[in-house]
């Protein structure tokens, strides 16, 4: 699914990422844990092709494609979904409409036809129950003035409604109480499946416990330095990452 | 928030740039008494008519272009222009449908403006204006029943000639400034409208302007009366072919709302806004004045600005009458080199009047866009409250714009509330929409929508969709 080697990149005039070197396959769940500044985020939007993380050297392979040669707009039509730490607002334009937009625009890449209004609403619906989102945020603007957790749940949304093959969430347990967590963890745990790849990526141990990760990997200074299963994200919660 | 740095716009096709071939009548070249004199018979005006506009030609010979705008332009040679041009068999009246020459049908089809009643959105009137004549009329009957007139102004003047005389230049003066009495000398076609005491007009009422003949500038003038106790919408469309040349189009609008009654006035302006190298396009010099001349009356304007090469306009609310209320919606959308100064004056003359101004400006590609606006409280307008927010939403880094916001306030009992915001479209914004599968093009048309939907949001419902659609292929080609 995902094959990284030897990838350095730079934000501005700093080196973040030092060498990283990950391969992930189709179906296994990969938790990325280190300190804040350790470069987990980096690889998460290095990953989407955000403009602002400039890759010096190394390569990233995609199902077979050179993920780096690629548009942010075709990584995303072509599976890969970020879920961001903090969602971006856009005053002015309804939720509802938005995640139309977003689903037709996948749903033209794939050669369907657009969703209808009323077959919209009726996912939106099903969807949106699941996560215990209510309704009228739908008819709010996007992410705006939305509370940590309504933004956060509108992420794992999004990332249901289009379907990925590789899920990157960037700390998506920040800013959501207990409640919010589990049900926002079961909505992901209902997505896993052999055909599609997880890559969390958390500063604490307490998503992982809703979600089991296959191999949970230590970042420090842009690098992994330990890898290992789910019991290595338990030491470090105990231990800390010194 | 970053900016983004694509701004290199590629020039989406202006779908609206043909030229129709039709045999035109047109008079010499050329500013003068005669020319005014010519224009008026061949209007068949009546001698005061004549009078009217001969004194605004004295008038204007001693005045001078404004020169306060931010814009920027060659000198106009008057001297070169046609100021009246009509296609042939056309110049005294609108016929009925039948007798209309079927190339302007065809024109006004592919414009989308069908002007066959059964062909036509339910529930919109149309004044159809080429060039220097109003050339169809629809749903007059309809109207008459209600005792809406609704009518090409040059007909006005020979049948309504008591309602002309009393409100033609009671709201933009004769002499006012120099663009205004050259309209006040020149004009040619624009609508008029009266609405009865106690009527609220059943359709929206629109008229639909196009430039089609070369060096010949258009000279609208447009009078709407709601009567005491009346309502009406009306809407304006424009739309220019294609050329290298500019074109003027110089309007005076005015608009006199009686007693509790109320106007909601909206524009979609698309004249030829010139190539990607800023050759062409329309200089758009226009005075539209509303009066709010009774008490408990409202004046609305609402404008979608994403035409012409030139925008001068200022849209205005006099708040004479106690009580009553003025808007301004506005979204101004320039790009390339457009270049784009407007706003509004909301002048505050009666007790507990209200005014309220949102300004959306959008600057794409290398182009200017300036909001201009000036709020007056009088001494007697006691009471009188102001709100106005300026956003402004820059694409790119080599677009500029400009806020000029200046108030007067000679009472203490008024207050103005003012909020201006400048932003670019965010990178992060951009990058987001683009992580879910939009392009950048879509992804920008989505923020920009967003940024103007308080505006858009305002149009008929008839036309908010085709509003939308503008706003979108204004910017196509400014990312990428």
């Amino acid at each position: 699914m995902l094959e990284i080697k030897k990838l350095n990149v730079s934000v501005e005039e700093n080196k973040i990422l030092n060498d990283l070197t990950l391969s992930i396959k189709t179906g296994e769940v990969h938790a990325i844990m280190g300190p804040n500044g350790s470069g987990k985020s980096t690889i998460a939007h290095t990953l989407a092709g955000n403009p602002n993380y400039r890759v010096e050297s190394g390569s990233i392979s995609f199902n077979g494609s050179d993920l780096l040669d690629m548009e942010p707009t075709e990584r995303s039509l072509d599976g890969l979904f970020l879920a961001f730490q903090y969602p971006i607002e856009i005053p002015g334009v309804t939720n509802a409409s938005y995640l139309r937009q977003i689903l037709n625009s996948h749903r033209k890449h794939q050669g369907k036809d657009p969703i209808d209004a009323a077959e919209f609403l009726k996912l939106l619906k099903e969807k949106s129950a699941y996560l215990k989102i209510p309704m009228e945020m739908h008819s709010r603007f996007v992410n705006t003035g939305f509370s940590g957790g309504e933004k956060k749940k509108n992420e794992v949304l999004q990332m249901d409604l289009l379907d990925p093959k590789l899920i990157i969430m960037d700390e998506t347990d920040s800013g959501l109480d207990v409640d919010a967590l589990k049900v926002t963890a079961d909505a992901v745990n209902q997505m896993k499946s052999k055909n599609r790849s997880l890559i969390i990526v958390t500063h604490y141990l307490r998503l992982l416990e809703y979600i089991k990760p296959d191999f949970v990997h230590i970042f420090q200074n842009g690098k992994i330095i330990e890898s290992g299963d789910s019991s290595l994200a338990s030491r470090i919660d105990k231990e800390g990452y010194e | 928030m970053n900016k983004v740095s694509k701004d290199n716009f590629k020039q989406e096709k202006y779908k609206y740039g043909f030229v129709t071939d039709i045999e035109s009548e047109t008079i010499p070249r050329g500013l003068n008494e005669d020319i005014v004199r010519i224009i008026s018979k061949k209007k068949n005006e009546p001698e005061w008519m004549l009078e009217w506009r001969l004194k605004a030609f004295h008038r204007l010979k001693s005045m001078k272009m404004p020169t306060w705008a931010k814009v920027e332009f060659d000198e106009i040679d008057f001297q070169s222009l046609y100021y009246y041009s009509s296609p042939k068999g056309h110049e005294d009246k609108p016929k009925s449908l039948d007798e209309i020459d079927p190339k302007l049908i065809e024109t006004y089809n592919k414009l989308g403006i069908p002007l066959n009643e059964q062909k036509m959105l339910a529930g919109v009137a149309v004044d159809a204006v080429f060039d220097s004549v109003s050339v169809a009329t629809t749903f007059k009957g309809k109207l008459n029943e209600l005792g809406v007139i609704f009518c090409p102004i040059s007909e006005a003047i020979q049948k309504h000639p008591e309602l002309v005389k009393k409100y033609l230049g009671s709201v933009i003066p004769v002499t006012d400034h120099f663009y205004a009495t050259l309209n006040s000398a020149v004009f040619t076609d624009g609508s008029f409208v009266y609405i009865p005491k106690g009527v609220r007009c059943p359709m929206e009422l629109s008229t639909y302007f196009r430039i089609n003949a070369s060096e010949t500038g258009q000279f609208e003038r447009t009078l709407i009366i709601a009567d005491e106790d009346s309502y009406v919408s009306y809407l304006e469309g424009c739309t220019a072919p294609m050329r290298d040349e500019n074109q003027l189009h110089a309007a005076n609008v005015e608009l006199v709302a009686l007693d509790n009654a109320e106007i909601k006035y909206s524009t979609v302006q698309n004249w030829y806004p010139g190539d990607e190298n800023g050759v062409g396009g329309i200089y758009n010099f226009v005075t539209k004045r509303g009066l709010c001349k009774g008490k408990n009356s409202k004046i609305s304007w609402t404008q979608i600005e994403t035409g012409s090469a030139i925008t001068w306009k200022y849209p205005s609310c006099i708040l004479r009458g106690d009580n009553s209320i003025g808007e301004f919606y506005s979204v101004a959308i320039t790009n390339n080199y457009q270049q784009a100064d407007t706003g509004t004056k909301m002048i505050h003359l009666g007790k507990n009047t209200k005014s309220k101004i949102i300004s959306k400006g959008i600057s794409a590609g290398k182009s200017t866009n300036t909001y201009r606006g000036l709020v007056s409280f009088h001494p007697k307008a006691e009471n009188a409250t102001n709100f106005t927010q300026c956003d402004s939403l820059l694409v790119g880094d080599k677009s500029k714009a400009n806020t000029v916001p200046l108030t007067e306030n000679s009472n203490n009992s008024s207050s103005i509330n003012h909020e201006a915001t400048t932003s670019k479209i965010s990178e992060e914004q951009l990058f987001y929409c683009l992580q879910r599968g939009l392009n950048e093009e879509e992804a920008q048309s989505l923020i920009v929508n967003g940024f103007c939907k308080e505006v858009l949001q305002k149009l008929p419902m008839e036309f908010a969709v085709e509003a939308q659609k503008l706003v979108s292929i204004s910017l196509e080609g400014s990312v990428g």
